[in-house]
């Protein structure tokens, strides 16, 4: 099953925000007052908020506050990205705010699966190859990075790598079923008929 | 060769293979709040879609809600809204709310399986990360985004990948003062934050068997905190013990039919794990954060760590985590001065860890420049621990007593840290930011050890506090 050709995410490129550093949280990604809303509007505004301001009064520049990567759509991050609470929250504000690909070394589950819900796609390279990707970017910001997910490589510039991500991700990503809720939703009947052989639904 | 719980649990819920690959999952116990949930609600009007099967779905309100007082209107506006949307969103929907008129109201992960909600066997998910907690009744449990919430609603199922089981084996009998959110610590400290990214942690072992359903709950709790989504322990006589006679769950002779099935879902004796891990229970002592995630911890008799000590590529993390948490390196992390003292949350916020906490306060007194708060985890566990006097005990020895609710372990609700102070916390995550202050600190203990430093005014360790008899 395909969705509509506007859903399918094949490739990604534009230029990319390095934001290095392993276990990096949800919290961290979209504090939680944040979260005190009905809606997600807005949140593009408070990713990484606190980080950010202490990176201001440090008399530093967080990277998502650096001019040279306004416009990004491609994230560079560490190991273990998005560790933490589930808040669909954190991969809403990152998306909102215009990234379209994250890529890193690894990625804790909830944050994928919430982010690939949201048609971003999450894709790994090893500890070395994303430190030379930030790198890159970190000296010409202008670079052009681009995920290819139908090759499975990442290029950046002249520089390429082969990435890894789960079969399904990629999948759901190029067949634009990201959104899972029409195929949960295609076959009710096989829905009742699971639940109808559950000794705890149908009474013991 | 034999099944673990994990596949047998899968496999009976499996609706079909989607074209992804991805399996498409029945979700038999959907738990939803306030935090979570109000987006899901609108993706459904926005699409016309209804929900599935409202009578497999329960509601609470627990993130926002104030604790020292919980009459309505809520002086926090958005905390008002949220609430009333979600009463409207369960009205129109046809969605059972435990709303804060209810006695059965607390954190949703407290009072699954206090309302025997949560049973062996089956697939539950919630729009919170801690719901890996109903793993201890042996279900299979997932915290999920709102995203996925959506799909629960629309179809009562998720599309999800297939998980690994690692088998992590506590053995031995765990000494005086060492309890669940040590084990928990440890086995952390000992497989890292990510270690459990694509499996699912099946604990066993005799350390884990001789758990009460309250301890096995914190273990599972926990989980999510080393990566793994998903924790579990097999079904046994304590499980079905525990469910006993509890709201909803089966009575008379359906209860046997139901605990002879329960059991019949652990998994099999010869079954295979893609992986196993044992650590020794018996050589545990209590255990205290001293960085930025829960896996930067040590017991309380260890030094804090130095980043020299670290392999090149941890160091900046151990320094940056030790520069945020004010910590000298190579100093004992016992005698860290505290300002708040937090015992509640989802992790440790029932009846047994208030009796933990009560048995080091009585007769004590909470040191002078310390702020301590005692949260029940649900409206049932402070009505039972005010029956057993425990109110009175934290009272007098200088803690505010408070109503039910996820309190100071997120700063989504009044209750939380100012500035740089550092909180020693029975809540489960450390991180930056976490109790409410972008600069406040939190140190991660279990409720006995945060009465303990609550008294002492500074970390101690709490076997020094302890009755002669007592302590697990």
């Amino acid at each position: 099953m395909s969705g509509p050709p506007d859903s399918r995410v094949t490739q990604v490129s534009g230029r990319a925000l390095p934001l290095m550093g392993d276990d990096i949280d949800t919290d961290r990604i979209m504090p939680a007052r944040f979260l005190k809303a009905v809606s997600f509007d807005g949140l593009e505004a408070h990713v990484f908020e606190d980080d950010r301001c202490a990176a201001r009064d440090q008399g530093g520049r967080h990277p998502f506050d650096d001019p040279r990567y306004q416009g990004a759509s491609v994230l560079v991050v560490g190991r273990n990205f998005g560790c933490g609470s589930s808040r669909e929250h954190a991969p809403q504000g990152i998306a909102r705010w215009g990234i379209r690909a994250v890529v890193g070394v690894s990625f804790a589950e909830i944050f994928f699966s919430n982010a690939t819900s949201l048609g971003v796609a999450c894709v790994s390279l090893t500890p070395a190859e994303a430190s030379e990707l930030a790198r890159i970017v970190e000296r010409a910001p202008e670079t052009t990075v681009t995920v290819d997910l139908a090759a499975r490589r990442v290029h950046a510039g002249a520089r390429q790598w082969v990435m890894s991500m789960p079969a399904s991700a990629r999948e759901a990503l190029m067949t634009g079923t990201w959104d899972a809720t029409v195929m949960l939703t295609a076959d009710f009947d096989e829905v009742r008929a699971t639940a109808s052989r559950l000794p705890y639904i149908i009474g013991f | 060769m034999g099944t673990t719980l994990l596949k047998k649990v899968w496999d009976l819920h499996t609706v079909r293979l989607l074209p992804t690959g991805q399996t498409q999952l029945l979700i038999g116990l959907h738990l939803v709040h306030e935090v979570t949930s109000p987006q899901a609600f609108d993706m459904l009007r926005l699409h016309g879609r209804g929900v599935a099967f409202p009578q497999r779905t329960w509601a609470t309100v627990d993130h926002i809600v104030p604790t020292d007082g919980q009459s309505r209107p809520f002086r926090d506006e958005m905390a008002e809204q949220m609430t009333a949307v979600l009463e409207r969103n369960c009205r129109e929907f046809g969605i059972p709310l435990f709303d804060l008129s209810s006695p059965d109201h607390g954190i949703v992960h407290v009072i699954g399986p206090e309302l025997g909600l949560t049973q062996p066997g089956m697939t539950i998910a919630c729009g919170d990360s801690h719901t890996s907690t109903h793993g201890a009744c042996g279900s299979i449990a997932f915290g999920i985004g709102t995203s996925q919430v959506r799909d629960v609603l629309a179809s009562q199922s998720l599309a999800m990948d297939s998980l690994k089981v690692r088998r992590v084996d506590i053995t031995g009998a765990r000494g005086r003062g060492v309890y669940a959110k040590d084990v928990a610590l440890a086995i952390i400290r000992r497989l890292g934050v990510n270690g459990g990214v694509g499996f699912a942690y099946e604990y066993g072992g005799a350390a884990v068997e001789r758990m009460s359903m309250e301890e096995r709950m914190t273990l599972c709790n926990m989980s999510i905190e080393g990566g793994a989504r998903v924790g579990y322990v097999n079904p046994d006589a304590t499980t079905c013990e525990y469910l006993r006679g509890r709201a909803f769950a089966p009575a008379g002779s359906a209860f046997d039919r139901a605990c002879a099935w329960w059991r019949s879902m652990s998994s099999d004796a010869d079954a295979t794990y893609d992986d196993r891990v044992t650590l020794d229970g018996s050589s545990m002592a209590p255990m205290v954060t001293w960085g930025t995630n829960p896996g930067q911890s040590v017991t309380v008799e260890e030094l804090v760590p130095s980043p020299e000590d670290e392999a090149p590529g941890h160091r900046q993390a151990v320094e940056e985590a030790l520069a945020y948490m004010g910590l000298e390196p190579r100093c004992p992390i016992a005698g860290t001065r505290i300002d708040v003292a937090f015992i509640g949350s989802c992790t440790n916020g029932r009846l047994s860890d208030l009796r933990a906490a009560a048995s080091v306060l009585k007769g004590r007194r909470v040191a002078r420049h310390v702020r301590a708060l005692a949260v029940p985890g649900s409206r049932r566990v402070g009505k039972a621990a005010e029956a057993e006097g425990l109110h009175e005990i934290f009272r007098e020895a200088g803690f505010e007593w408070r109503e039910a609710g996820c309190s100071m372990c997120l700063a989504m609700n009044p209750d939380r840290l100012n500035g740089r102070e550092l909180c020693a916390s029975s809540s489960n995550r450390n991180f930056k930011g976490r109790q409410g202050s972008p600069t406040g600190r939190t140190v991660l203990m279990s409720p006995a050890m945060v009465a303990a430093a609550a008294v002492a005014g500074e970390i101690v360790d709490v076997r020094t506090m302890l009755p002669e008899m007592e302590g697990a």
